[in-house]
């Protein structure tokens, strides 16, 4: 337990263990809905199934992602993604009630929530489930999402944080305002530019006392933001170099927002594709890859950011000639790239794939094939590679997407797993029974006692 | 819908329960032969989101329908469409929605906005339910395809915008709504919508597919579900709440609670009494809520005793196995009201 109680200090102190998360993705094109054994995006039994597997190869924490409105190319729905998912909370909810230990991510937008709303379900989560619950912090800033709300599209990219902060800082004040189920609510009051909260809330605090926080970012803003309120960030750079400037630079932010140099874990997105051997492993790459990135998935790639119908080339040809719609410029998502830069880059990319020698599809493979996330090899290669993350604490562990639901998680569980463990740098049983234990987190201290004032943001 | 067999709803309440408590209540309510679980959802102290109580029940029941009070006024519709779909899969097709309009001035300071009342209430009601149909509808049933050879996972041209809008004469503050819904259609395809009698005004009975009747006396509960019934026709099921407190544990039901504040008809009494008067309720009624003073004593005695007594008079309904909510209420799988615009001439069902 020694790690789980390093005090706050300027030094960073490597815990010497990797975690894994499992992140249930549910809109993309990195999962394989091609295969035989792919299982359905929606069923429960997906669910349970990926959920059970990686309790039972003692994952830290299950995520699930939030669909606000659907993703469109060249103006409609994406027809070759997999697309549609269940809501978070819900889903997380009803996992709740079959597994016993692992964590339960719910990744919630602070731009389309209430405050007090939002904090209330989740903490609903975190009791439902004896304090597993955790919410991953997300912002979005655009009207094409907001035209499914209310509120419409009100946000400034400008505000995305300080709105997100003032958010997150409610939530906490709503969490911590009852120390046990016998004392009596305080009530929160927020008085802001996007929305003002008045409540009383009437939830106890859960056994892990409040849900855990997750964040993603990775502009200066989005670190801070993730250096001053969270408790585990999402990193993008799982990649060994990149992963050690990382630890660097946000032990740095840590430090200055006076949360200690440990404050913050890192988990970095993920992708496995590992075998008995190396080349095996190689092999089951390839068929990966040729399974995400079908010849009208590689076409729909170069689309959105020739921002024109591309169908009539083929995958196994070169790159389109012709230029650009460079007027694209709508509020639709789905155009990479906008104005000039969008021929420049058609240029620059013409002239890597001649240069490489690639078709449209290899070269679409090689822009979208998570790269930089991707272990591959054998299961002793992989996991004397992780054992290094961990001895010199690049990472706290890894959030992996797998790519077949739902026994996407089977080979991890059932073959890195006990490699790891073996090596000393995996956990053998879960640490508790929250998920704030299973990483080795302190109690969060409370939010100072605001409940006479009022708080402007 | 008139049945002559009927159909027994109970409230589980929930307020400062854990997981382990929600689980064995559910069962208990299950095994003692109810057709349907609701989650209230007033603001209580302890007491957690009503839909997530339901989406944790889900994977531990079989047959019980679960069916969570939802805010409409001071939620999104479009959240509120998703979680209720959502619901729908975990539960196996057993989700259904009781429509609540929250009059509440700390609802409203809670999430920053103005305080709603009267006829407003009911108009917030409507069209958050009207958003939810469209989204639930908004993903014709075969709409993900998964097919290899064109590289299509879903069809396009089975997903539609609901393009929603309040009407002009909207109390409050107006909104739209795009769409399409995040999630495939539900298992149901439409869940089964639940109201209050009293917010019927707004509301209109093609709407919903059920309403939820109460009177101030057990006595006048009976005129009251015939009053209704005359209103909303033979389609939508009719359902009388009734607050219950039996003689139990050698106590008479009197001597156990505190008289029930009003709101609704109560019945305390004998095991033997309320047999006979549900009995009589539901030659009336399609089914009958029950809000027990004491959850485990009163479900225990229910299931030991009323449930098996009507059963053997023939006036429940048999627990359907494997079965929807719409199939318990007699409804209809019904076709998404956008298919039918391209193929089919009929009009929607709801």
């Amino acid at each position: 337990m020694t790690q789980h109680n390093r005090a706050k200090s300027d030094v960073f102190v490597p815990s010497g263990q990797i975690q894994f998360g499992a992140f249930f993705q549910g809109v993309n094109s990195g999962t394989i809905w091609k295969a035989a054994e792919s299982g359905s995006q929606t069923d429960f039994e997906s669910f349970r199934r990926i959920a059970q597997t990686a309790e039972r190869g003692l994952f830290a924490a299950f995520f699930l992602g939030e669909g606000l409105r659907l993703r469109e190319h060249l103006g409609r729905p994406h027809a070759l993604d997999v697309v549609g998912r269940p809501d978070a909370q819900t889903m997380l909810a009803a996992l709740a009630s079959v597994t016993r230990n692992i964590g339960l991510v719910a990744t919630q937008n602070t731009t389309y929530n209430d405050p007090a709303d939002l904090a209330h379900r989740l903490a609903s989560l975190d009791l439902v489930s004896g304090g597993r619950a955790a919410w991953n912090i997300v912002t979005t800033d655009n009207a094409w999402t907001g035209a499914n709300f209310r509120r419409g599209g009100y946000l400034d990219h400008a505000d995305r944080y300080k709105h997100a902060e003032a958010f997150v800082e409610t939530a906490k004040r709503i969490w911590d305002s009852w120390e046990t189920s016998d004392c009596p609510a305080r009530r929160v009051v927020h008085e802001g530019r996007h929305y003002t909260v008045d409540v009383t809330p009437r939830l106890p605090r859960s056994a892990q006392h409040r849900p855990v926080l997750f964040q993603a970012g990775d502009s200066p803003e989005g670190r801070n933001f993730a250096a001053r309120q969270a408790d585990v960030i999402f990193s993008a750079h799982p990649k060994f170099d990149n992963a050690v400037e990382f630890r660097k630079d946000l032990v740095e932010r840590s430090i200055a927002a006076g949360r200690g140099a440990n404050a913050v874990q890192i988990m970095p997105a993920s992708e496995f594709i590992l075998a008995a051997t190396a080349a095996e492993a190689a092999e089951k790459k390839e068929w990966v890859r040729n399974l995400q990135i079908g010849p009208q998935q590689a076409i729909a790639y170069l689309e959105q950011f020739w921002g024109r119908e591309l169908s009539g080339y083929d995958p196994d040809g070169p790159l389109p000639e012709i230029d650009p719609v460079v007027e694209e410029t709508s509020e639709t998502r789905g155009s990479g790239f906008h104005g000039a830069k969008a021929r420049q880059l058609a240029d620059q990319w013409r002239a890597e794939a001649k240069d490489k020698g690639l078709s449209i599809r290899q070269f679409v493979i090689s822009k979208t094939a998570r790269i930089d996330s991707t272990f591959t090899g054998s299961y002793t290669a992989v996991a004397d590679q992780l054992a290094e993350y961990a001895r010199v604490g690049a990472v706290d562990g890894f959030n992996i997407s797998p790519w077949l639901i739902p026994t996407g998680l089977d080979d991890i569980v059932n073959h890195l797993v006990p490699e790891l463990q073996e090596r000393g740098v995996y956990p053998t049983e879960y640490r508790g029974s929250t998920l704030r234990e299973h990483l080795g987190l302190e109690a969060p201290e409370r939010t100072a006692d605001q409940a006479a004032e009022v708080v402007h943001a | 819908m008139s049945n002559i067999q009927g159909f027994l709803a109970i409230e589980l309440d929930g307020a400062g329960w854990d997981g382990a408590d929600l689980t064995r209540a559910v069962l208990v309510a299950e095994s003692a032969g109810f057709h349907a679980a609701t989650f209230t959802d007033a603001p209580a102290p302890g007491r957690t989101n009503a839909l997530q109580r339901a989406a944790f029940a889900g994977p531990a029941t079989r047959s019980i329908a679960l069916v969570p009070e939802v805010d409409t006024v001071y939620t999104e519709p479009f959240h509120v469409s998703t979680q209720l779909a959502s619901l729908d899969y975990v539960s196996g097709g057993r989700a259904g929605w009781i429509v609540t309009a929250t009059e509440s001035p700390e609802a409203a300071a809670a999430v920053g906005r103005p305080s709603v009342t009267g006829a407003a209430l009911g108009q917030e009601a409507a069209a958050s339910i009207e958003v939810s149909r469209r989204l639930w509808d908004s993903w014709e049933d075969d709409a993900v395809i998964r097919d290899v050879a064109t590289g299509r996972y879903i069809d396009v041209d089975k997903l539609h915008y609901a393009d929603f809008e309040t009407p002009a004469d909207f109390a409050g503050a107006g909104y739209s709504m795009k769409g399409p819904s995040i999630i495939p259609r539900p298992l149901q395809g439409q869940l089964p919508v639940l109201v209050p009698a009293s917010l019927l005004d707004e509301v209109s009975a093609d709407a919903v597919d059920g309403v939820l009747v109460s009177a101030p006396a057990a006595e006048l509960l009976a005129a009251e579900v015939r009053d209704v019934r005359a209103r909303v026709g033979a389609s939508v099921a009719v359902i009388a709440e009734l607050d219950v407190v039996l003689d139990a544990r050698g106590q008479a039901a009197g001597s156990r609670v505190a008289p029930f504040d009003g709101g609704r008809a109560a019945f305390a009494g004998t095991v033997a009494g309320l047999t006979d008067f549900l009995e009589s309720l539901l030659a009336e009624a399609d089914g009958v809520r029950l809000h027990p003073a004491s959850l485990f004593v009163d479900l225990e005695e229910l299931g030991r005793l009323v449930l098996p007594e009507l059963r053997r008079r023939g006036v429940l309904r048999a627990p359907v196995q494997d079965g929807t909510f719409r199939d318990l209420l007699g409804l209809e799988r019904p076709a998404s009201r956008y298919a039918s615009a391209t193929a089919a001439p009929h009009g929607a069902g709801k």
